[in-house]
């Protein structure tokens, strides 16, 4: 069963349609990989998983998307819950300018008063999974804008593991940083997707290939082909696919 | 070749222009600090003469609350202690930016955090005006509004560090309100989306995240309009009641420095003790401006470093 299904998943800001009928599902244990030309709804496709298009105004959903047999958008849904369950790494490092330490720990204080050495150790396991324990263990009480981007990425990557998502939303994670802290974190996603599903928004068609099992082609708000990445890159059954894969637009 | 090169040595017409401009710049700047520090000259000098022309010792001015400095005491000493002022001064300051700070800090997250576009379309506009309402207007507000209320309430004169509190509470209002605006703001918005994103709910984000992240601003904010109360003069004097005695509860008449300054200046005669100790007075008032702009500077540096 999958763990996430949209189904007929329309978006509207205003009068701009920015998603016109998604149908997808995403397999658990799997890394997606959502790619296409700049504007065509990858970003808003992934706020909606979340339900972070709340926080726009004048975006209005209509479909439905199924997270466990739960609909995201239905009325019982509790925000707090999905959003823990469902995370999310942004394209620019924001980790929030307190210590290491209360950065991981801030999801997990939020919901319930978890004894310190419960906390303690969520925040090791996090930092270990994010393989950034090494680098911070010695600095937990350090401000965390205090470290390379690619560090900063990796704690961010570690302050949602601590609430133990289902889900990982990341949007264009690398491309803020340089390659040696994107390989870095590509090879700390390769890691995770043995255990959570993974979804994530590139520009990069190499690191799509690289770490994607599967790999979702968009444009202009509409799903134009998707598949396993070997099959999607190699033979791609749509013309447009193929043309966006060969650099001849995008 | 050559043509280049001379064109390379011949000072262009922008260069000119900016070499002009510096030195414009630097004659502004030059005029500037002397003017600065002539004035702190002009007030230390002034203001310690009291203790080296005059020989007031400096411990009986920092601890004394008898104020006469016309007349001597039974062992031939003029009357010269200040503390009942510092203690005045600095208690309607606190007191001042305790209550003021709340209602700030609400107004500020109305206008930043809660109802960005209204909040501010409507409340822009009162702070601007409240700003720019001349001191003796709240003065005169205080002396026919608030001291009768308080003299009901509690009998005496009603004049005293609860009128000067409140009414130096509205004063400083707008000014630590838009200092806090400003500090919200400069937030990055990514740090709000982050706290969401982890399933904060709106409220955990500003007092976990966005107060706690603007904290170093907020404090100098704080301390802006801490600064500014302690300065203001006239509307505190309107209702302070002006008698150089230690406060013995928040309705008793007092004096802060600057009342005491402002009321008697011009009783004096330049060079005479009278109006050196009044310039004491201001040395004390330029020290603890000096004070609150280090505390500024410093919170500020440690905001950066963290
Ligand atoms: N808040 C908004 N209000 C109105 N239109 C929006 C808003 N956010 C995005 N859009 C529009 O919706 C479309 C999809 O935007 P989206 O950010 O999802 O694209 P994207 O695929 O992520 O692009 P990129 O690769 O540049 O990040 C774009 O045309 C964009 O202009
Ligand atoms: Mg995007």
């Amino acid at each position: 069963m999958s763990m996430l299904t949209t189904e007929n998943l329309h978006l509207y800001y205003g009068q701009k349609e920015a998603l016109k009928g998604i149908d997808l599902a995403f397999e658990a244990q799997t890394m997606t990989a959502l790619v296409g030309p700049s504007g065509c709804g990858k970003s808003t496709l992934l706020r909606c998983f979340n339900r972070m298009n709340d926080q726009v105004s004048n975006a209005k959903i209509t479909g439905s998307i199924w997270f466990d047999r739960e609909n995201v958008n239905g009325p019982a849904i509790s925000l707090v819950t999905l959003r823990q369950k469902i995370g999310m790494v942004f394209q620019q490092p924001n980790p929030f300018p307190f210590s290491v330490y209360d950065n991981v720990a801030y999801g997990l204080r939020l919901a319930h008063s978890l004894p310190k050495a419960v906390i303690d150790e969520r925040v090791e396991t996090a930092l270990k999974q994010a393989a950034v324990w090494d680098e911070v263990k010695d600095h937990l009480t350090e401000n965390a804008m205090g470290f390379s981007g690619g560090q900063q990425q990796r704690i961010c990557i570690a302050r949602l593991l601590a609430v133990l998502p289902k889900v990982i939303l990341l949007d264009e994670p690398t491309s803020a940083l340089d390659p040696i802290s994107s390989a870095k974190i590509e090879a700390t996603l390769m890691q995770l997707k043995r255990d959570y599903t993974i979804i994530i928004v590139t520009h990069n068609l190499q690191q799509a290939a690289r770490i994607s099992d599967r790999t979702v082609f968009m444009l202009d708000g509409n799903v134009i082909e998707s598949g396993p990445t070997q099959t999607l890159f190699m033979t791609p059954e749509n013309q447009q696919t193929s043309d966006y894969l060969n650099g001849k637009f995008g | 070749m050559t043509s280049i090169k001379q064109e390379l040595r011949h000072a262009s017409k922008a260069t000119r222009e900016d070499v002009f401009g510096k030195v414009i710049t630097y004659c502004c700047v030059a005029v500037i600090a002397v003017l600065v520090i002539s004035i702190l000259y002009f007030i230390a000098s002034r203001g310690i003469a009291t203790f080296t022309v005059n020989h007031v010792s400096l411990w009986s001015f920092i601890s004394q609350t008898s104020w006469n400095p016309g007349l001597l005491d039974a062992h031939g000493q003029p009357q010269i202690g200040a503390l009942a002022m510092m203690v005045t001064s600095f208690t309607v300051t606190i007191l001042a930016a305790i209550i003021a700070t709340p209602f700030a800090l609400a107004v500020a997250l109305y206008m930043t955090e809660i109802a960005p576009n209204r909040g501010a379309r409507i409340l822009q506009p009162v702070i601007e005006l409240l700003v720019g309402i001349p001191s003796v207007v709240y003065g005169f507000i205080g002396l026919t509004v608030v001291v009768p209320y308080i003299r009901h309430l509690f009998g005496g004169t009603g004049m005293g560090i609860l009128a000067g509190t409140l009414v130096l509470f509205v004063m400083i209002l707008p000014t630590v309100t838009t200092l806090s605006v400003d500090a919200l703001n400069a937030l990055p918005g990514y740090l709000r989306d982050a706290s969401l994103a982890l399933g904060a709910t709106r409220w955990q984000t500003i007092h976990k995240v966005l107060l706690r992240a603007a904290t170093p601003r907020l404090l100098t904010a704080v301390i802006f309009g801490m600064a500014r109360a302690f300065g203001e003069a006239l509307a505190v004097q309107m209702v302070i009641g002006n008698a150089v005695l230690m406060p013995h509860g928040l309705v008793t008449p007092t004096a802060t420095l600057t009342s005491q300054l402002t009321t008697q200046i011009g009783n004096t005669v330049m060079g005479t003790l009278p109006n050196n100790a009044l310039w004491s007075l201001a040395l004390v008032l330029l020290v603890m401006s000096l004070i609150f702009n280090l505390l500024i500077r410093f919170i500020g540096k440690r905001g950066q470093l963290s």
